[in-house]
Order: structure tokens, then sequence, then C-alpha cells
């Protein structure tokens, strides 16, 4: 295990959480503003990557699938906030829970109608398929150089959106005090509206991102979920910093973990023994990470409402 | 889920014919303990299997309702329980056990130590933070059941050999695991039922309205909720230990998160905090998907417009058609 190898976990840690981020990030704004739990969230994430991969195969153009696959799922996500979510704003958060897993299994079953049932192959764009020679050993792919840098691109979009714009103002007066900022004449109702079409557009943005090296398959948006809810917990639910932070946190952590556990436990345990359990303490660090955040910092690590 | 309008609004069945409604359940269990000796005349003996998967369904959901509906904790991870003693079973039949009663006894009681265990640090937290530290221990649960190869990892485990009821059980009759799993379906729910019209059961729904009050007024809030969290959990693998014998196959997936997202979704649509909610929920549920499946591949969007309606419309869910107004205690 050289420094070489371990410098490379890390970059592929920082892509994993930056995409995590993505996701992360609507789920977190949604929860902070309107108190809604948005299981179907990760569907809009699956929405985007097959509507990238189609596309992209179709037209051979990457950057335009990105974009057809962001446009689609955001007018999606539009219509699904006019029609359902909208509604469930002042619901308690079981009823939330419930109506949108309805939500996934309407949107599993319209994928697999259009798409099939067999996962898609999206292939990565020819210019990015090599990998770059960062320097001298270490050849990475230059694909997930562009994940890195587009996920770090949005994020810090999302930072001055959020922290230097009108828009960003009322978004946070939103998260911090919902009841306060429509005395104050925020019509939250609105500022939602924008913030949940955001929120999908980011999902679809990691989704098409993510096509090429993940699986695109009916289910991936349910696989995703759920890291993506232990980044908003782990944040701070409603903070978008925290979000940032705790994805990177998760990213490395989980990525580490199935690169580093596995051959550690090998050196110090029976073969027998370390073949069953590198894998599993690998699949539950970011779990073990939440709930010791959670012991330490019962409202994550960047509580939105004080 | 506030929304009596529709509940008050009409005379429901219940108010009209009390007496039915005292009786029917006695017709429904006469009517499910004779149901193996009749499906054979009527052509249905595949169902016989069926209605024994939802009866234990039924099971794992009732524990869920007690918690969730009178105890106000939204657990996102019940079947993370119900995977612990389907693995009890698969460890306990690796080791050599072939009894039934002694697999599906060691399923409840492990699943009772994963529950006390996993209670102690849920339980202090509350909300929709209650609802993520369930999920995430499930998880841990789900990702050491991949992870076990020798009892078949991600492939599962296979149990070939039924497990023994005891002799004069085994040899009568080829339904008798039906009618085990009926016995002990009617008794869990008879339990559960009576236990929630106790004091215990009355302090426990006290702490879901208000628990800062029952604090103040000396009842020892955490214990209480605790036990409450360790009998359903255990109540939860003993369903994962008949569902075991069921399938005779046990995999992951039985505790994945969507798995305990759709027990909470059957026990809210059946109708949370109420008598006969979970059993109704679950009956309904896998009637639909049963039904739906043989008729298209598309099987799931049709159920996910049903919860739709019943958020917009029932949000009471579907035991408040049957139940007297002001009886059972309304949902959470």
């Amino acid at each position: 295990m050289d420094a070489i190898f371990v410098f490379e976990q890390l970059l592929n840690g920082l892509g994993y959480g930056l995409m995590l981020f993505l996701i992360a990030a609507g789920l977190t704004l949604v929860f902070g503003i309107m108190d809604t739990m948005n299981l179907a969230h990760g569907s809009l994430y699956m929405a985007g990557a097959y509507v990238a991969a189609r596309v992209h195969e179709a037209s051979g153009s990457f950057a335009g699938a990105v974009l057809a696959a962001v446009l689609v799922t955001v007018a999606v996500a539009a219509v699904l906030e006019l029609l359902v979510v909208r509604h469930l704003y002042r619901r308690d958060h079981l009823v939330q829970v419930l109506a949108t897993f309805g939500i996934i299994l309407i949107a599993d079953d319209a994928v697999k109608a259009i798409w099939g049932v067999a996962p898609l192959m999206a292939s990565t764009p020819a210019a990015l398929a090599g990998p770059v020679q960062l320097f001298e050993g270490l050849p990475y792919p230059a694909y997930r150089l562009l994940l890195i840098g587009a996920g770090l691109l949005v994020a810090l979009g999302l930072y001055l959106l959020v922290n230097n714009t009108r828009v960003g103002m009322l978004v946070r007066a939103g998260a911090s005090n919902r009841q306060m900022a429509e005395f104050m004449g925020v019509r939250v109702g609105a500022v939602f509206s924008f913030v949940f079409a955001l929120g999908a557009g980011l999902a679809a943005l990691a989704g098409a991102l993510m096509a090429p090296i993940s699986s695109v398959q009916v289910g991936m948006g349910e696989a995703i979920l759920i890291p993506a809810l232990v980044v908003i917990v782990i944040g701070g639910i409603g903070s978008v910093r925290g979000a940032f932070v705790a994805a990177l946190l998760v990213g490395l952590v989980d990525t580490a973990g199935r690169a580093f556990l596995p051959p550690a436990l090998r050196a110090v345990l029976p073969p027998s023994v370390a073949a069953d359990l590198g894998p599993a303490l690998a699949g539950i660090a970011m779990y073990v990470l939440m709930a010791a955040v959670l012991t330490l910092k019962p409202a994550g690590l960047f509580p939105a409402r004080a | 889920m506030t929304n009596p309008a529709s509940a008050v609004a009409h005379p429901s069945f219940a108010t009209r014919f009390p007496g039915a409604v005292r009786r029917l359940p006695w017709l429904v269990l006469a009517l499910l303990a004779v149901f193996p000796l009749l499906a054979p005349t009527l052509g249905l003996e595949y169902y016989v299997g069926f209605v024994r998967r939802v009866l234990i369904v039924a099971i794992a959901a009732t524990s869920l309702n007690f918690i969730l509906g009178y105890g106000g904790m939204a657990a996102l991870g019940h079947a993370g329980f119900v995977g612990v003693g389907a693995y009890a079973v698969v460890a306990l039949v690796e080791a050599g056990v072939s009894s039934a009663w002694l697999a599906w006894g060691g399923a409840l009681a492990v699943a009772g130590v994963a529950a006390a265990l996993i209670g102690m640090v849920s339980l202090r937290t509350r909300g929709v933070y209650f609802i993520m530290i369930t999920l995430a221990f499930a998880q841990m649960l789900y990702y050491l059941a991949v992870s076990l190869r020798t009892y078949g990892g991600d492939d599962g485990y296979g149990l070939y050999t039924p497990l023994a009821m005891g002799a004069w059980l085994d040899g009568a009759h080829p339904d008798v695991f039906y009618w085990v799993v009926l016995a002990i379906a009617a008794g869990v729910f008879a339990l559960f039922s009576r236990v929630a019209h106790s004091r215990y059961g009355h302090a426990l729904r006290g702490i879901r309205d208000n628990e800062t009050r029952m604090v103040a007024l000396g009842y020892p809030v955490f214990r209480l909720k605790l036990a409450g969290f360790v009998a359903a959990g255990a109540v939860a693998g003993l369903a994962g230990g008949l569902l075991a014998s069921h399938n005779a196959f046990v995999s992951p997936g039985v505790m994945h998160w969507t798995q305990s997202a759709l027990l909470l979704v059957m026990v809210i649509l059946g109708g949370l905090g109420r008598r006969w909610g979970a059993p109704l929920g679950v009956a309904l549920w896998l009637t639909l998907e049963e039904v739906l499946k043989m008729h298209t591949d598309y099987w799931h969007w049709p159920l996910g417009v049903l919860l739709l309606l019943v958020v917009f419309h029932a949000p009471q869910g579907l035991a408040a058609l049957l139940e007297r107004r002001g009886g059972q205690g309304g949902a959470a």
C-alpha cells in the first residue's frame, strides 16, 4: 500500500463525495425549507442517468446529453411538485414518506416501461475515455477528473447562489425560520418551487455524470438515496455547507473503507474471518460515522436551525 | 394525519351495525382456519401458501403498528429485525438445530436482544433523526448479512429440510404449518391488542401525545418506550423466523430498506394505531400485488397510485371505515 494508491483512493473518494453532494444539496434544502421528506429524490437522479445515457447514445454528444438530462428532469420535477409534493408540505413526515414512496413505485415502473428492464450501458465520452498522467506513476481516468471538476464547480456556484444573491437570502431565511420568513413577506411557496426544481436539476446532473461509471438500472435511485440521507443528517438538516462537508466525509470514509479495510483486516485476522468481515465493515463505515456524529452532535455538524 | 373530516362526515358501517363488527373477527378467524380444507374443492390450493405469507407479514406489521401507532416511534428499520430472526434460524440450522420451536424461539430471542441494543441508542433521538438512525442500523444489519458468506452472503441460504414441529404435528396434515402460523398470528394479534388497552398501552399513548408531560408525571418514559421497542423487534424476528420456514430460503433482501418502508406503508395504509390496521393493510397490499402481477409486468405503479390516493383521500387508513367513531384511539 503505497502513497500513490492512497492518493488515488482519495481522489476516488472526493469524486464520489462531490456526486453525493449534488444529490444531497437538493434533498437538504427541500427538507430544511419545507420540512418535507422526499424519498423520491433518488428517482430524479435515476431519470437524469437514463435520459443522459439514451441521448448520448442517440446523438453522440455528451454535453448535449447532460443538458437534456437536466432539462427533462427539471420539467418532470415541476409537474411532480405541482401535482403531489406541493400538497405534502404541512403533513407529517410519515405521510410524506408514504406518498413519496408511492412516487418511487410509479417512477420505477415508468422507467421500465420506457427503457426496458435490462440495465443500460452508458459510454464514457470518447475524448475523456483515456487516463491522464497526473504525475509519475499515477495515471488517473480523465473522466473521473471531470467529475471532480464539475462537482467542485457546482458546489462553488451553489455557495455563491445561496450566500451572495437575493434568491439565496430568501432560501436561507426560509430554512432558518420559515414562519418568521413568511411574516416578513417571503413567498416561501414560490421559493420552495424554485428550490425543488434546482434540487432536481442537481440530482439529474449527478445521475448524468455518474451514468458512465455506475450501472444505469431501475432501483439505482433507491440505492443512492440512503447515502444522500446519511449525508444530510450528518451535515445538519437544511444546511448546504453541512451537506458539502458531510458529503466529502462520507465519500472519503466509504471509499477508504472499501479500499483499506479488507487488506488491513487480512493482515491481522485469519483469512476466512477477514474475508467475511472486510466487506461488512466497509459497507457500514458511513453508518458508523453517522451514529458517531449524532452521538456527539445530535442535530448534525452544521444545524441550519438554532 | 389530521384530517378527521372524512371520518366524521358519514356514519360508518361500524356505527350502524355494531354487532356485526364485534362478531366479524371470529368469522374471519373461522374462515381462515377452514380455508386449507376448502381450498382443494375450490381449486385454490395455491392460495393456501399465499394466505400463510400474508399472516406472517401481518405478524411483523402488527408489531410495527404497536410501536408506531401507539408509541409514536417511527422506525424505518423494522425489516432489519425480520432479517435478524430469519438469519437466527439459518444460524441455528447450520449449527444442527432441527426443531422448529427452538429455531423460531431463537429468532424471537436474538431479534429481541438486537432490538434492545439498537433501541438503547436510537430512542435517545426523536423525530426525523429517529427515522434515520433506525434506518442506519437496519442498513448495518443488511451489510452484515450480505458479507456472511457462511450463510450464503448475497446469494441467500436455502433451508432444504423443513424444520420439525414435533412428531404428532408433522405427520398429521400437509397444512399443519399453515395452522401453526395462523395460531401464532392470532396470538400475537390478541396480545398486542390487549397490551394496547392495558395500563402500559395507555402510558405509551400518553408518551406519543406528550412526552414532556409524561416525564413530568414521573413515568419512566425511556424504559417504557424501550420495552415496547424490544417487544416489537422480538415479534418481528419471530415473523422473520416463520418467513424463513415459509420460503425455505433466506436472503439479505428481506432486510433491505425498501422492505422496512413497505412495512410502514402497509401499516399506514391499513390504519395507524388502529386495532385492525396492520392485518388489513398487509392483506390488501399483498393481494393487490398478487392480482396485479398476474395481469401485468408493470404492477408497481397502480400500488403507487393507491398510496397517493390514500394519502390525499383516506389519511386515517382503511381500518377507520370499520371502527366505531371515537372508539380505538385516533391515528398519531
